[in-house]
């Protein structure tokens, strides 16, 4: 919820620096390591924005693929949530080198 | 709706106390904010148009916890953000803490709740200062809340700022305070698999303390187990174990806690600039005039 929050006042900011007065749709980079669930996220955003500029807008997510560097296959390796294991050595020396960002991309709107 | 800039709370929703002036309203304290307003500019376009925005979600939280972090880095501060779930004892072990680290290090603490001033009052017995912050709805500090906390406290140079966040293993993780670095308190009556539950929590903390061990022999809580399960998550991660009832371990955390608040009184010392010494200085962030 609070990150919905943080998203509405940003898309809010740039609504009213353009002047813009409907957004009718906004993409969202989160990734797979960021723990965000994408269908909490679109659920409290939709709540946050009732009566805002942002009122009904379609919540695009495109998930960034989580990495991380595996210090015993000294090599970088995918991953897909935290906790989980190196998928070539099964080892969890990972350090968390990719998937974490949670940004605003672009929006549409009039 | 106005909305604080930072936390998203309703005005005057977060409320912020340190014992002296009574419940005062952060947004009634004539403190300038941004303030948000639903309506965008009044001219219409008429046609939709893509607008490229690529910013941060956390961006603005980002910036005020900066600035915390530089302020206190330059009194020397050692700043702890201490983050559990509720009733793991993150209290009780404060006070224990504060009792026994002795006069070397002057002590201070913001406590985050989202109501009462319960937590702050049990601080201040202790001889301590203690700020309250009430969060209202809202389940997290943020580097904001903790700017204006951090006004009122005036935490004193070369000391220890203890954050204690809003009992919540989710939402403190994302929200950096400005600290040096997270504590995460896991009482062994909660499950082993909690550093599974809630991995962005423990990947971002620096040190676990499994508090309540006294307890231990009358449980079925697998120790090993959990710090296996911590370290899957973050293979850095110091442990100690605790007990603020027995006092069991508390040695080694007050080691710890002195070996980094040496760390931060060294920096402290290496980057201030001359303005910033004294008791007085002003390198918070947190003048009033500064906290637009």
């Amino acid at each position: 919820m609070a990150l919905a929050e943080e998203v509405l006042q940003i898309v809010q900011q740039a609504a009213r620096r353009e002047g813009l007065r409907r957004v009718h749709a906004l993409w969202l980079e989160i990734g797979q390591l960021a723990s965000v669930e994408p269908e909490a996220m679109r659920f409290c955003f939709e709540a946050v924005a009732r009566d805002s500029v942002a009122a009904g807008a379609r919540l695009e997510i495109v998930a960034t693929a989580g990495r991380a560097w595996c210090e015993t296959c000294a090599e970088s390796v995918a991953l897909a949530a935290l906790g989980e294991a190196c998928p070539h050595c099964g080892g969890y020396r990972l350090r968390v080198t990719g998937g974490t960002q949670m940004r605003v991309q672009q929006m549409e709107a009039e | 709706m106005p909305m604080c800039s930072t936390c998203g709370c309703e005005t005057g929703e977060v409320l912020i106390a340190d014992g002296n002036r009574e419940h005062a309203q952060l947004h009634a304290s004539g403190v300038p904010h941004g303030h948000d307003h639903d309506a965008a500019g009044a001219h219409a376009h008429g046609h939709a148009r893509m607008l490229r925005i690529e910013q941060d979600i956390l961006a603005k939280n980002d910036a005020y916890a900066a600035r915390n972090r530089k302020a206190l880095a330059e009194r020397g501060i050692l700043a702890l953000n201490l983050v559990s779930a509720p009733g793991a004892g993150k209290t009780a072990l404060l006070v224990k803490t504060i009792r026994l680290l002795g006069e070397g290090y002057p002590i201070c603490v913001i406590e985050g709740d989202q109501q009462t001033s319960n937590d702050a009052e049990r601080i201040r017995a202790t001889g301590v200062a203690a700020v309250q912050i009430n969060t209202g709805k809202g389940c997290h500090l943020d580097a904001h809340m903790v700017g204006h906390a951090l006004a009122r406290l005036d935490p004193p140079q070369h000391g220890i700022l203890m954050i204690e966040n809003v009992g919540n293993l989710v939402c403190p993780a994302a929200f950096d305070l400005g600290e040096a670095c997270k504590v995460v308190v896991l009482s062994v009556t909660e499950g082993e698999d909690k550093p599974l539950k809630y991995p962005d929590m423990f990947r971002r903390a620096s040190l676990m303390l499994l508090s309540k061990i006294d307890l231990l022999p009358h449980l079925d809580f697998d120790l090993g187990c959990c710090v296996d399960n911590a370290h899957r998550t973050n293979p850095d991660l110091a442990v100690i174990g605790v007990s603020a009832h027995t006092g069991e371990g508390i040695a080694e955390w007050l080691d710890w806690l002195a070996q980094r608040a040496q760390r931060a009184r060294a920096a402290g010392c290496d980057t201030a600039p001359a303005s910033a010494h004294g008791a007085a200085g002003p390198g918070l962030p947190l003048e009033r005039s500064r906290s637009a």
